[in-house]
Order: C-alpha cells, then structure tokens, then sequence
C-alpha cells in the first residue's frame, strides 16, 4: 500500500490528502513500479467510495441514486458536496453548483494532463472521465509520457472500479443499519472534506481563504435557503486574492 | 427527499462536472494558464472545502448547532496533524462522533 503517512509532497494543482504516493521517479522508471505506484494510490483512495456510500445513503438518496453519482459524476468531492446539500434541503441547481464549483479543478489537471499524456483525440472523451486529483497527481510525478500514461490509465481503472463497488457496499450497508446517525456517520462527510482541504493550507492566503469562507458559510447558514451560503463562501477565494493585490500595490 | 429534485441533481452535475474534465483536455493550452485564473482556481476549492466542513458539522436543518459531530470533527483534525492515513482520519471522526452520541452528548 502507498506510503499514506507521509507529508504531502510539494503538490502543483491543488492536492489531496489521497494522493501522498505519487512521488518523483528516476529517469528510467521501470513499467512495474509505476504499476505498483498507480495501484497503492487507486486501493487506498477507492476504498474510502464506502464512506461516500453510507453518507449519499444516511443524507436520503436511493441506492440506484448514490451509484449512479460514484458512476456518472466520479470526483469524490463534489460528489459528497451534492449529496450534503441535497440533504440540507438545497435546491437541485444551488446544490449542483457547489458540486460544479468544486469540479473546476479537474478542468485544470486536464489542461496540464493533454500536454503530458498527448491522447489521441478519439480518445479524450473516454479519458476525460478519469481526470481526478489522484490520476493527476500520478501521472504529474512519472519521468516519461509512457509512465505517465501507463500511471493515468493503471490508477484510473483501480479507482473507478473500487469507487463504484465500495460505494456500493457502503450504500448497502447503511441501507441495512437504517439509522446511520446513530452509528456517527453523518461525521463521515464532514471528515472527508477535512482531510481533502487540509494538505491544501499551505500558505497564509490559503488559510486566510478558509477561514474567511467558514465565518461567511456559518453567518449566512441560518437567513439564506440551503446550498446558497456554501456558493458565498466561495467568494472568499477572490475577496482575499483582491484584498491581497491591494495591499501589495500600497507596498 | 424528492426523488425528481435529486434526479435533477444528479443529472445537473454529472453534465457539468463531465464538461469540467473534457473542456481541460481539448481547449488551447494558454486559455487557462493566466495566473490570476491559476491562483483563483487553486483557491476556490479551499474555501468551498472550508465552509462545507463547517457547515455539516454545526448545522442540522437550517440552523446552527453544536452536537457530538464537532467532537468527531476535532478529532479528526488531531488525526490528520499526526499524519493519519484519509481512511483513518474518516474512521476517527465516525467513532468519536457515535460514541460522544452514545453517551448522551
């Protein structure tokens, strides 16, 4: 299993917490060891599609419905982001825009895998499905375009695959436990974001952002409808990047 | 839950986080590449991570409160300061959270 322990190396598009094995190789990386890379991140990140469906499942969706999303959608994130505004009462386009926000980043790591990966462009539609942070993050850390594509497809399927079936097992699951709340599973969603946002706060800005977002996401919780003050919050993103600009150009 | 409103959802969301993957893949490379857009987008997923983090652990139906899922959440947080794998950070906040419940918290 990949080295899930180790700090996050120095990450070049806005990582996870679940992508800790793709580190730098030699120049002459042997096919089996980016197999081996590829396959330590795609189980432990695949297994974790269990968490997303005993949340989808304890937040209300059916079970067809919490499939169809690892299925359809497949970037974790947004994934958990819809199923907890749904559950909040949100309406389907506010809770989809959260969904859709968080999912600006996969078009970012598709802009920097085109030039790596060089698909063919019968073969973009089919590839585009596995843009996700962890595909980016192996295949960004391979010495060659082979390795990067062998590091692309090897983590894509694993993951894909292990989404779905653990999203499945955990659908099930809380389907047969019936009172997940009981069990604390309503803290999986909010843990699953936890650990997603934390290796991102690297810099003062970044932290400046986030907290900046919870004081505007729990204000406005309470006086607008569900799914619209996770939209505010976002604005933290270019209120401190303006607020930044501002006070350099004083400087 | 209305099952037409989270078909919706769904289908709102596949479409729009597809397009997301595939316009990365196919558009020119220097579209995107401007640094404010860069700085932007690799901020706005911190804050949107941020407020939903916040969000689910200190609201239930609209309001904010205080229950056994903000025990969860720190440990968590401790968790992940000592380097926990994601599974585990997961499974923390799931226990302490259900056994804080059980006791009546």
């Amino acid at each position: 299993m990949a080295e899930q322990s180790t700090p996050p190396a120095a990450p070049a598009a806005g990582h996870t917490a679940r992508a800790e094995a793709a580190k730098p190789a030699d120049a002459a990386k042997p096919d089996r060891a980016v197999v081996r890379d590829s396959l330590g991140v795609g189980v432990a990140v695949g297994l974790s599609g269990f968490a997303f469906g005993v949340t989808s499942v304890g937040a209300g969706l059916g079970l067809l419905q919490t499939c169809a999303l690892s299925l359809l959608v497949f970037t974790g994130a947004s994934q958990f982001a819809l199923v907890g505004a749904l559950a909040a009462g949100g309406n389907p386009f506010t809770a989809a825009a959260g969904a859709f926000f968080l999912g600006t980043r996969n078009a970012f790591y598709g802009l920097r895998l085109s030039q790596l990966l060089a698909l063919p462009r019968a073969l973009r539609p089919l590839g585009a499905h596995w843009v996700i942070d962890e595909t980016t993050a192996v295949a960004l850390a391979q010495p060659t375009r082979r390795a990067a594509r062998i590091g692309f497809t090897v983590t894509g399927l694993t993951l894909y695959v292990l989404w779905n079936l653990t999203t499945l097992v955990g659908a099930l699951g809380a389907e047969a436990v019936g009172d997940t709340d009981a069990w604390g599973l309503d803290a999986a969603g909010p843990a699953v974001f936890l650990a997603l946002l934390a290796p991102m706060l690297r810099s003062a800005t970044d932290r400046a952002v986030a907290g900046l977002a919870v004081v505007l996401g729990l204000g406005f919780l309470p006086v607008l409808p569900a799914g619209v003050p996770v939209l505010v919050a976002a604005l933290a993103a270019p209120a401190v990047l303006w607020l930044r600009g501002r006070r350099e150009d004083r400087r | 839950m209305n099952t037409t409103t989270v078909w919706i959802a769904i289908g709102l969301t596949t479409v729009g986080c597809y397009l997301l993957k595939l316009g990365g893949l196919l558009v020119p490379a220097d579209t995107l590449e401007r640094p404010l857009v860069r700085r932007l987008a690799a901020l706005l997923p911190i804050a949107l991570l941020a407020a939903l983090t916040a969000q689910q652990t200190f609201s239930a139906d609209g309001a904010l409160v205080v229950d056994a899922r903000g025990a969860g959440l720190a440990a968590a947080a401790l968790a992940l300061v000592l380097r926990a794998p994601f599974l585990v950070v997961v499974a923390v906040a799931v226990v302490v959270t259900a056994g804080v419940r059980a006791l009546g918290g």
